[in-house]
């Protein structure tokens, strides 16, 4: 197991854990979890993933499947969102 | 459209009533803030639903970013248009009408903005995001992304982010069990409504004691959360709720004031000023009782309030570095830190009016994905990205849609209520055409008034210190790269200056 740090945002912040704080939590997840397993693991729809981050960079949704996390990484999640 | 020229010998306002428009004494209302002006202005004219544009204090007393107040808080915040107004000595204008306007189809145009409407209620950015969360969604966004100008951009990201984020607005507070957020609005005719309304905790030190700001009222938009917030370090959500307000109420702009005092606190930790200079108070960076006494000082023009309303350039230049003001053009850039989102770099450098974000929203596509996602970290590609944007925008703003519609619409969605509303033939390409027309004829002005490339460029910290967290780590803008591009995709010369042949093609 490894930990990450999980950021869900605006209304994806129902999706969280209870206990987390300011729209994040450290959270388990299995060695070579990949972005799109721990999104399923917290049901997070995928039409509503956005805009996802790792470490603040952009991944793609073709990439999301492939993407292996690893331990202490961030993984933040928006809705469709902009403002100005 | 009504153009002022010239200035009044005493304060006046002007009073519009269908047709009928006369310059009036405003005696009664120099001095007073735009708040008091409007109620004043409805007492007067015995009509609760006249719509007013105002200045504040600020505009009278010359602090140079004084903003054009709209129906108390919405703002025509930048560039200073409120000291150019409040120097005419007009006060206010105040409009109702009621007989409506003649389209050149009415038929055609009500289809059009039928057709429109449906699409921003459709969008998930405009029919659900922003009307929920507001622009304040993105102050997260913003700080994971590495792109947050933090305490005057030493930093690109700053710790105290969530706590002044749309999501901190909507969390109910222990201490009254009230959340900051208490709706969300509209400004006159918008269906996006993405305006917020707030309350502040009536125990909170700026307000305890002051019944007049324990109201609900505008509430904090992502460019001025981070100005007040992050680039002064300060991350008391209810302290920048007020000084909102005060900026509302004053009549300033919340971007230029944050970035100036947030160069001033850059100062006062050098020692470059001290408390002999403060008055005793502390300008120090997170200092939320500092934020609150300089906002209001300013606003009102007193002890170092005078400094600040200078705004950043005059005020570093006199204290001696002149290289801490994060201006360009001598206006304050925005919320975005363009060593993590390169595009904002070459839209700040070319901006007509100075740093600004509105005329060429590249977030949009860098960080949002909208229309497309491209990669916020390289300049490759950014000349024609901002071009694009510039262009596009133009033709926006000169339709009079909200530049916030474009999230979900673009030309071929504006271009059927523009023919149908105006006179002649407008398409997509005649308002792309008139888009960058009108990009030209700025420059030409800017280029007569003296401004040359030299003036296209950016703060030193963002071409010399590299980024120090976050995805942008090490990365500093590349300027040197995009503008020349820029200025050969636009049919400029290699100095910035829009050749013959440009200006023929536009029929400049």
């Amino acid at each position: 197991m490894m930990k990450i740090q999980l950021k869900l945002y605006a209304s994806l912040g129902r999706y969280l854990p209870p206990e987390a704080k300011k729209n994040e939590i450290e959270v388990d997840v299995h060695d070579s979890a990949t972005v799109g397993e721990v999104l399923r693991q917290y049901t997070v729809p995928n039409e509503m993933c956005h805009l996802v981050l790792v470490n603040g960079k952009f991944a793609a949704p073709g990439e999301r499947e492939a993407l292996i996390l690893k331990n202490g990484d961030s993984l933040a999640v928006w809705p469709p969102v902009a403002g100005g | 459209m009504i153009i002022f020229q010239g200035k009044s010998s005493g304060p006046v306002y002007l009073d519009i009533k269908n047709e009928e428009a006369e310059l009036k004494d405003a005696s009664a209302m120099w001095g007073k803030s735009v708040w008091e002006t409007e109620d004043i202005l409805r007492e007067i004219r015995g009509d609760k639903f006249i719509r007013c544009a105002s200045v504040g204090q600020a505009g009278e007393n010359g602090v140079l970013f004084a903003g054009i107040i709209n129906d108390k808080d919405r703002a025509a915040g930048r560039s200073g248009v409120g000291t150019v107004m409040g120097s005419k000595n007009l006060k206010a204008i105040a409009v109702r009408g009621t007989v409506g306007v003649k389209p050149e189809d009415p038929e055609g145009l009500s289809k059009a903005a039928n057709a429109a409407k449906k699409i921003l209620a459709e969008n998930a950015v405009t029919g659900e995001g922003l009307p929920t969360f507001g622009t304040q969604v993105l102050m997260n966004v913003i700080n994971e992304t590495g792109a947050l100008p933090t305490r005057n951009s030493t930093d690109v990201q700053f710790e105290g982010a969530s706590n002044i984020s749309a999501e901190a607005m909507a969390e109910v507070r222990e201490s009254d069990g009230r959340a900051n957020l208490v709706s969300n609005a509209a400004c006159f005719g918008c269906p996006i409504e993405c305006q917020r309304v707030s309350v502040i905790d009536p125990e909170h030190f700026s307000v305890k004691g002051r019944p007049q700001y324990q109201i609900e009222s505008g509430g904090l938009e992502y460019e001025a959360a981070w100005a007040l917030g992050a680039a002064t370090g300060v991350d008391d959500l209810d302290a920048l709720t007020f000084r909102n307000f005060a900026c509302n109420e004053y009549g300033m702009d919340p971007i230029s004031l944050g970035a100036t005092i947030g160069a001033a606190m850059e100062l006062y930790k050098d020692g470059v000023i001290t408390d002999a200079d403060t008055g005793g108070i502390k300008l120090e960076w997170g200092n939320a009782k500092a934020l609150v006494a300089m906002v209001e000082a300013t606003g009102k023009g007193e002890g170092f309030g005078v400094e600040l309303g200078q705004g950043s350039r005059r005020m570093c230049e006199k204290y001696g570095r002149p290289e801490l003001s994060m201006t360009v053009k001598g206006q304050e850039f925005p919320a975005y830190d363009p060593r993590g989102i390169q595009g904002m770099g070459l839209t700040y450098a070319t901006s007509n009016r100075g740093a600004c974000h509105l005329r060429s929203y590249t977030v949009a596509s860098e960080v949002l994905g909208i229309p497309e996602k491209t990669d916020p970290l390289t300049s490759d590609g950014k000349a024609g990205l901002v071009k694009a944007f510039q262009d596009a925008t133009a033709a926006f703003d000169s339709s009079g849609t909200c530049i916030f519609t474009s999230f979900a619409m673009n030309l071929d969605d504006v271009s059927p209520m523009i023919d149908a509303a105006c006179e002649g033939t407008w398409t997509t390409q005649t308002l792309l055409e008139s888009g960058e027309r009108t990009w030209n004829l700025e420059r030409k002005f800017n280029c007569e008034a003296g401004f040359t490339a030299a003036d296209d460029n950016l703060p030193e910290r963002l071409l010399k210190d590299a980024a120090k967290t976050g995805p942008a780590e090490g990365k500093v803008v590349e300027l040197d790269k995009m503008l020349p591009e820029y200025y050969e995709l636009r049919g400029w010369t290699s100095d910035g200056v829009p050749t013959n042949e440009t200006l023929s093609r536009l029929a400049l």
